[in-house]
């Protein structure tokens, strides 16, 4: 196992091709819950962990039953299945578990479904063929990148409430544009390592 | 959803207009930033759209009556999934330019939000062809907005339309790199918003 590569896939993905900024998946979400700093930070917790164990969930039901079996057409089908299962479970699970916890992060859990990146993560592993541990550090890195994206939208936005935009800009148009500016900031990463 | 029946066409119009997928719902955002650097990337997209929504409303509508409750999502997500798994099929037989630089987007058809809501709130609920009509709505309304971002998109930041040149040179890079995708959405979306307020007395997008 080489530990500099999979350091370079946790950067890489989660800075020069940031889901959100570069590849654009996850914008429900990315502008749904980044009101408020709280459930910014609630939300990235939840959707790194979720992310990493559904990308080793998927990566051993593909190398294992998918290639076997020849049957790699159906991965969209297949993936988007393990991800509604797990997540289904994970619910269930942490109601019975930890309530606590339960209240804090299940509504983060139960939008999980809706996230695009969720499934792009699994076909992008299955796609370039990353062994087990790159496909963990290529979720992890997706996972923290999400979050990073998240909690500098969060903070912007809760300055902007006191903002005087445009009437018809207020709300999502100058999220969108303020979103323009960060991915522009962004750019700036890439050529940072080259894979 | 409205508690008269409403006919047909309203469905259509509501559809492409009234509850605009991208500038009045704002869903589905991902792909419209994603792919309409170009107009042929844009419309090819639309049109997947338009096809799967088409048809998932459809099917779940036949089915209502057989879907319990209670496991509905899964069977949503298997159906348009499904549908996903066609298109996807099709375009890398057919479309293989195209679906090179837009194939990872056709497959997260399957996590779109807008699908999905609609077969939840309309086609779970409605009969088979007004389920249709508001399916067919929804997605022309959604090709719409995609026409309309990737027309400027590309005329601004390449000069050209449909790859045909019009203007000499590179006029803004900026509209056809990332950064330029989220500030075309948001200055068009602030665009509909004004129409809206200053002609039809509205009050802006929902969702904020």
């Amino acid at each position: 196992m080489d530990f500099g590569k999979l350091f370079e896939l946790v950067v890489a993905s989660s800075l020069i091709n940031n889901f959100v900024f570069t590849m654009f998946l996850g914008l429900c979400i990315f502008f749904g819950v980044s009101k408020k700093m709280e459930t910014a930070v609630g939300m990235s917790i939840t959707f790194t962990m979720v992310m990493v164990v559904s990308a080793a969930l998927s990566w051993v039901v593909y190398q294992f039953i998918m290639i076997p079996y020849e049957l790699t057409f159906l991965k969209i089908i297949i993936f988007i299945g393990v991800v509604a299962a797990f997540v289904q479970s994970a619910d269930t699970i942490m109601k019975k578990v930890s309530p606590t916890l339960y209240y804090k992060l299940g509504v983060y859990l139960a939008l999980i479904t809706t996230n695009c990146i969720i499934i792009a993560v699994p076909l992008k592993n299955a796609g370039e063929h990353y062994n087990f541990f790159e496909s963990l550090a290529f979720a992890l890195g997706s996972g923290l990148g999400f979050g990073l994206a998240l909690v500098i939208m969060a903070s912007i936005r809760e300055k902007l409430e006191v903002a005087d935009v445009p009437r018809p800009f207020r709300g999502l148009p100058i999220s969108f544009i303020i979103a323009g500016l960060i991915a522009l900031a962004f750019t700036g990463f890439s050529g940072l390592i080259t894979l | 959803m409205s508690l008269k029946p409403k006919s047909n066409w309203e469905l259509i119009k509501n559809g492409m207009f009234g509850e605009n997928t991208i500038f009045r719902m704002a869903i589905s955002l991902c792909p419209s930033i994603a792919v309409t650097n170009g107009l042929k990337n844009g419309v090819a997209l639309g049109v997947s759209v338009v096809f799967v929504q088409t048809m998932v409303n459809f099917t779940v509508s036949l089915l209502r009556k057989f879907i319990h409750p209670k496991i509905r999502i899964p069977i949503f997500m298997l159906i348009i999934a499904g549908y996903v798994t066609i298109i996807d099929m099709l375009m890398a037989t057919y479309a293989r330019a195209i679906y090179k630089e837009i194939g990872l987007y056709i497959q997260i058809i399957v996590a779109f939000a807008s699908i999905f809501a609609r077969a939840e709130v309309f086609a779970n609920k409605n009969k088979v062809f007004s389920s249709l009509c508001d399916g067919f709505g929804m997605g022309v309304g959604f090709l719409l907005a995609m026409i309309v971002i990737s027309f400027f998109r590309e005329l601004l930041g390449k000069g050209e339309l449909f790859g045909i040149s019009l203007i000499a040179g590179n006029p803004l890079l900026i509209m056809i790199l990332p950064a330029g995708g989220f500030l075309a959405v948001g200055l068009l979306m602030g665009f509909f918003n004004w129409i809206d307020m200053r002609f039809f007395g509205g009050k802006g997008a929902s969702g904020v």
